[in-house]
């Protein structure tokens, strides 16, 4: 199985994907010539011609306003937001139309987009190009979220996006991008959207995370002295429920780890299932580690901000010591 | 094909110069007529069952129906219509039941319908954010080599909005076979044209896209269908997208919920009201000689009697149950869905 690092995996996936079917494109702000900003979408406009693989205008909300009347048309569009922060005039046609439109039909029409988009914080880059947008998108009735933390994963979970009948938004972590390497399966592979992975397993307490937070829950197991289980959601809408109840049954103890701000932020939203439908199996209070209820920082103190090994073991000693 | 190009602020008209418009013999200038009849019908009849409870809040289109019928009759049945609001009962002229329309002001999920058994797109709600959607349509459809070509309704307040300046870029770059017809009524809510824009005219804003724009009488259907037909060639030969500007005036409310006196002028609408555009159609064909009043007084009843079956229909939509709240939202629903019902069932029931 050949090795990739994670944003090779989601370009494998996209060639794979148009590859199979003729109705799929990618659409986006450089995607063609120069093949992305990040190399996501290489070689796609040479292979598959500048009709699948489209430079679109700056232009996001349109981006996703045409990718709906695409799909009207028969295709199965796969856009790309150039940035986490850059989406947000996206999200007009995705509250107004694209979680909509299907129930709007009565079923008649299907709305099978893909919102694709590197997303986080930890790339020294200038103000905005940092966010963790997931509550905005989760947010939105008709639409599911996945988020990637390894090259396999990245790739698999791009695949049941697309093939999806339904609109969903892949936020894929882009401080890992390049950092992250591991053996991705080749040809067709698909991971079945709404299913967590035990990325380890353990007893006496459980750190969640999703994509770029899974690393630093493992480097955070690694430090503690106790056994202890990651769980790495790999879809937060929908949600494996089973999954995360399984593991609270099982160590008693939760720390959720999100690098967005606390605030209603989707640790809240595991927090109150965990409050709801755990409660006799925990031993202590389900703990957060997210980023801070203020604008992304300059990057000279954004570590500050961001969720680091040390404030995730904080958490955990703090639980099992409670 | 001539191009207009901005500056040329002249309405293009039919009516008033007697013109005939090559083409349209005798049936089609009465399909035409009655198609206006059954929408002024529709809005007519739709502010009265406002009034007696039967329909909840509506946007009145009273002397929009020469833009919408003209303009709708320029296209081919695998044409897709994205229709506003404003333009809520365009698809009774593909065939979409009138009931169904009237259950979608009835708040009813009976009011909606699926978009392709007639190529009319939901009403959008939102304003111009559909303007995208025709354009992705057209350009999808362009890219699969089908012929169609698609129009978007929208109103003055629209070319405001971000969604227009999005869409119709988009639709220029792409080459879309698309046709943005703008229905200028002068009005948004309160707000006049001259508070949404400082162009001398709508039709100016064709030129920033690189597409050509055509202003004309909005009141007059003939004009209407000959410049719509214009661009429709345009755009199924493959030259892309045309900006239409229809130039009419809103004589009713904005919505049965609006109070224009506060900042109308009620003597300017009292004058429009006499050039309102069904009855300068009613005089044209009189003058031809087409419409004998026997014919008139038919395609009225006919109107009549159609909403009169029409409300009778969507009053006889069975109550939507609860369940219809978790249905076609996905394709896959979650299981949180069953639970939910299942405990709003069990609240319900007790």
């Amino acid at each position: 199985m050949p090795e990739l690092y994670l944003v090779e995996a989601v370009n494998d996936a996209l060639h794979c994907e148009l590859a199979r079917d003729e109705s799929v494109m990618v659409m986006g702000e450089d995607v063609g010539r120069a093949g992305g900003v990040f190399r996501a979408t290489a070689g796609l406009r040479e292979r598959f011609g500048a009709d699948r693989c489209v430079d679109t205008p700056l232009a996001e909300a349109g981006i996703l306003g045409t990718a709906v009347g695409l799909c009207m048309a028969g295709w199965r569009p796969v856009c790309e937001m150039q940035y986490d922060a850059f989406s947000y005039p996206c999200l007009d046609q995705l509250i107004n139309h694209v979680g909509r439109y299907r129930w709007r039909t009565r079923g008649g029409m299907e709305f099978p987009l893909v919102v694709r988009m590197p997303y986080g914080g930890g790339v020294r880059a200038p103000e905005l190009h940092d966010d963790s947008p997931e509550t905005f998108y989760v947010h939105v009735p008709g639409v599911k979220v996945a988020v990637p933390s390894t090259p396999a994963d990245a790739k698999g979970l791009l695949a049941a996006a697309i093939r999806d009948p339904d609109p969903v938004v892949v936020l894929e972590p882009k401080l890992i991008y390049r950092t992250e390497r591991g053996e991705v399966p080749e040809g067709e592979h698909v991971v079945p959207l709404g299913r967590a992975r035990v990325v380890r397993e353990g007893d006496d307490l459980t750190i969640v995370a999703y994509g770029a937070m899974v690393p630093v829950a493992e480097r955070a197991a690694d430090a503690i002295d106790a056994s202890v289980e990651v769980l790495d959601l790999r879809t937060l809408k929908p949600l494996d429920e089973e999954a995360l109840l399984a593991s609270a049954a099982k160590t008693g103890r939760v720390v959720l780890v999100q690098e967005a701000p606390r605030t209603v932020g989707y640790a809240a939203e595991l927090a109150a299932i965990l409050a709801e439908k755990a409660i006799l199996d925990l031993r202590g209070p389900v703990l957060r580690v997210t980023g801070y209820d203020v604008p992304y920082p300059y990057w000279q103190i954004e570590d500050a901000y961001m969720p680091s090994v040390e404030r995730v073991v904080d958490a955990a000693r703090r639980l099992l010591a409670f | 094909m001539a191009q207009v190009l901005p500056g040329e602020h002249e309405l293009r008209r039919v009516i008033d110069e007697d013109r005939e418009v090559e083409g349209l013999g005798e049936a089609d200038l009465l399909e035409l007529y009655r198609s206006l009849i059954l929408l002024r019908t529709y809005d007519e009849r739709s502010l009265v069952y406002h009034r007696q409870g039967r329909i909840g809040t509506y946007a009145i289109f009273w002397n929009h129906e020469a833009a919408q019928v003209g303009s709708a009759h320029a296209l081919e049945d695998d044409d897709w219509i994205f229709p506003s609001y404003r333009e809520s009962a365009i698809g009774l002229l593909r065939g979409l039941p009138p009931a169904t329309v009237l259950s979608w002001w009835r708040g009813h999920p009976a009011g909606w319908w699926n978009p392709a058994d007639y190529n009319v797109a939901s009403i959008c709600v939102p304003i111009a954010t559909h303007v995208p959607h025709a354009a992705g349509l057209a350009w999808g459809k362009k890219l699969k080599g089908d012929g169609a070509v698609a129009i978007a309704y929208f109103g003055d307040g629209a070319t405001s909005e971000g969604a227009f300046h999005e869409g119709a870029n988009f639709a220029a770059v792409m080459g879309a076979p698309l046709v943005l017809f703008c229905t200028n009524n002068q009005w948004a809510i309160s707000t006049p044209l001259e508070a949404q824009t400082k162009a001398e005219a709508l039709v100016d804003k064709a030129a920033g896209y690189g597409m050509p724009g055509i202003r004309v009488d909005g009141g007059d259907v003939l004009a209407v269908y000959e410049a719509t037909r214009e661009a429709v060639a345009r755009a199924r030969d493959g030259e892309g997208p045309t900006f239409i500007e229809a130039v009419t005036y809103r004589v009713a409310p904005h919505a049965t919920a609006d109070d224009p006196r506060a900042y109308i002028d009620l003597a300017r609408v009292e004058e429009e009201k006499q050039r309102e555009c069904v009855g300068r159609y009613d005089a044209y064909l009189r003058r031809l000689g087409v419409l004998t009043d026997e014919l008139a007084h038919e395609f009225k009843e006919d109107a009549l009697a159609t909403m009169r079956a029409a409300i009778a229909a969507a009053e006889a939509e069975p109550p939507a149950g609860p369940e219809e709240l978790f249905e076609h939202v996905y394709v896959d629903p979650p299981t949180s869905f069953g639970s939910d019902l299942a405990e709003l069932r069990r609240i319900l029931d007790a």
